[in-house]
């Protein structure tokens, strides 16, 4: 699987099927070792048949709910799909019941409500994307929504399911960290709100209960002279997955100074982090080199990191005061133009 | 269980099909209505080789179910020629030699027709970002950004 990307899921983690089965499957005639993963993947599960898997596409959030809480088995929550069709086709999981939220008018589109925004949990990043006055109002969240997966899967990928997708390393997590976003949730037992930063406990680990999924996201209106930005570091330019992802939001007064300020790093330990020191090393600065140095400080000794094959720790720890720098500094360019 | 019924347009036509609930979009196209000039390439939205639109939204179609589909309008490469005559994208392709193996070819030209609908004129960067998902094994690309340059200019009438 490449692309982190949205899709969300309700109740039960993953739980990966036995394996067993792989090790007997014989190759012959397999045309070579390259075909191989995904050849057996796609010929197991459509070997296996009719699925007992159950779909539904309820009209409202209500309904949506008491299926949900009338299945005994797994369950998943299909919105923009792009990670749940790969699991459901790996055969990573086989749900009893996936409910398809898209029918469910209330949560689409990108509403302007007293105090900010709310973005309802089927509403596409392309759609985002396209929303020219949030954009204006939050780029670094559109900078981490531009960066999940291709065309094709920013068409269907939901900010959501990035987040109960629950990457270390997903894309839009970050900004909506920083921009201080709240996530409505529904579920047996009633409607709940909680702050994007709860969401994920790990990964593919979310703190959403049985029979619970998000509905919609709040995200607060920024201040006057607020700025927003984010960047990550792959080898490739499109189309991989953030080594690194650092986020910023620092808003300034009149004269220039910085009055507040935030980070949250991706890719850097379980789930996205955020840097309490950022306010430390920004607010009652210009922003200027100083500040910038002590922010890149904080933002590598914030760093939890693992190693694996796409970057080190120590890389990922110098990377990520290297973006907290380029990304404060693109923040405050904002800032100042709004 | 039983499978589910479905009815949607596909490339202006009514169409209704029966399928899994755990079947892509991608295979009810190539397995039930013989629709085979969508290929499947990875089947993980990696490669881009089963772009489709659905309601003019460009998409992977084994990211997609077919059960999803109730009431929506499916574009694919089958409706883009209209009889004999060829989608200047597609006359652009053949002149540029923009395709070898062409596995990937009706993928990239509905990607590429989604991208003129939405830009008309893109720059060469706007080209290459918007096909990133696209990958092709053969050209190295060049032949493909001149093509839909081309393909462009042509429908813009310039």
């Amino acid at each position: 699987m490449g692309i982190h990307r949205g899709g969300q899921e309700s109740s039960a983690p993953l739980t990966p099927r036995s394996k067993s089965g792989y090790a007997h499957f014989h190759l012959e005639g397999s045309p070579g070792p390259n075909t191989a993963e995904t050849v057996l993947r796609a010929w197991r599960h459509k070997e296996k048949g009719m699925s007992d898997m159950r779909f539904e596409a309820p009209a409202t959030v209500d309904a949506a709910v008491a299926l949900l809480a009338g299945a005994k088995g797994i369950t998943r929550i299909l919105a923009g799909g792009t990670d749940v069709m790969v699991h459901l086709h790996s055969d990573m999981v086989e749900p009893e019941l996936l409910v398809d939220i898209k029918r469910i008018p209330d949560l689409h589109g990108i509403s302007k409500e007293a105090g900010g925004w709310r973005i309802g949990a089927a509403v596409s990043s392309m759609q985002m994307m396209d929303h020219t006055e949030f954009a204006k109002a939050w780029p670094g969240i559109i900078d981490g929504v531009k960066l999940i997966g291709s065309m094709q899967v920013k068409g269907r990928a939901t900010i959501a399911g990035n987040l109960c997708n629950a990457s270390p390393a997903a894309d839009s997590v970050p900004s909506l960290l920083t921009a201080g976003a709240i996530v409505s949730i529904a579920g047996p037992n009633g409607k709940r709100q909680a702050p994007a930063a709860q969401i994920a406990t790990g990964p593919g680990k979310t703190t959403l209960g049985k029979g619970e999924f998000i509905t919609s996201i709040f995200i607060p209106d920024a201040p006057p002279h607020t700025g927003s930005a984010y960047l990550r570091f792959t080898p490739r330019t499109e189309m991989d997955i953030a080594v690194v992802g650092v986020a910023v939001s620092l808003t300034l007064d009149n004269a220039g100074k910085c009055t507040a300020a935030s980070m949250s790093l991706g890719a850097v330990a379980a789930t996205a982090l955020m840097v309490e020191d950022a306010a430390k090393a920004l607010v009652g600065s210009t922003v200027d080199s100083a500040a910038l140095d002590r922010l890149a400080a904080a933002a590598s000794a914030a760093c939890r990191p693992i190693d694996d094959k796409r970057g080190t720790k120590e890389f990922r720890i110098r990377v990520a005061g290297v973006l907290a720098r380029r990304v404060a500094a693109m923040a405050l360019e904002r800032a100042k133009g709004n | 269980m039983a499978r589910l019924y479905v009815s949607c347009r596909i490339n202006g036509d009514d169409t209704e099909y029966l399928c899994d609930t755990s079947q892509s979009l991608l295979d009810v196209l190539r397995d039930e209505l013989e629709l085979t000039g969508t290929k499947e390439g990875c089947a993980t939205g990696d490669c881009g080789a089963c772009s489709i639109t659905v309601d003019g939204v460009l998409v992977c179609s084994c990211l997609v179910l077919g059960a999803e589909m109730s009431g929506k309008s499916i574009e694919t490469i089958e409706g883009m020629a209209k009889g004999e005559k060829l989608h200047p994208l597609q006359e652009k392709f053949i002149e540029h030699v923009a395709l070898q193996c062409g596995i990937c070819t009706p993928g990239l030209l509905i990607a590429s027709r989604n991208l003129l609908e939405r830009n008309p004129n893109p720059t060469e960067e706007e080209i290459r970002f918007w096909l990133a998902g696209n990958l092709c094994r053969c050209t190295g690309y060049n032949n493909i950004v001149d093509a839909v340059t081309a393909a462009a200019k042509e429908l813009r009438g310039a």
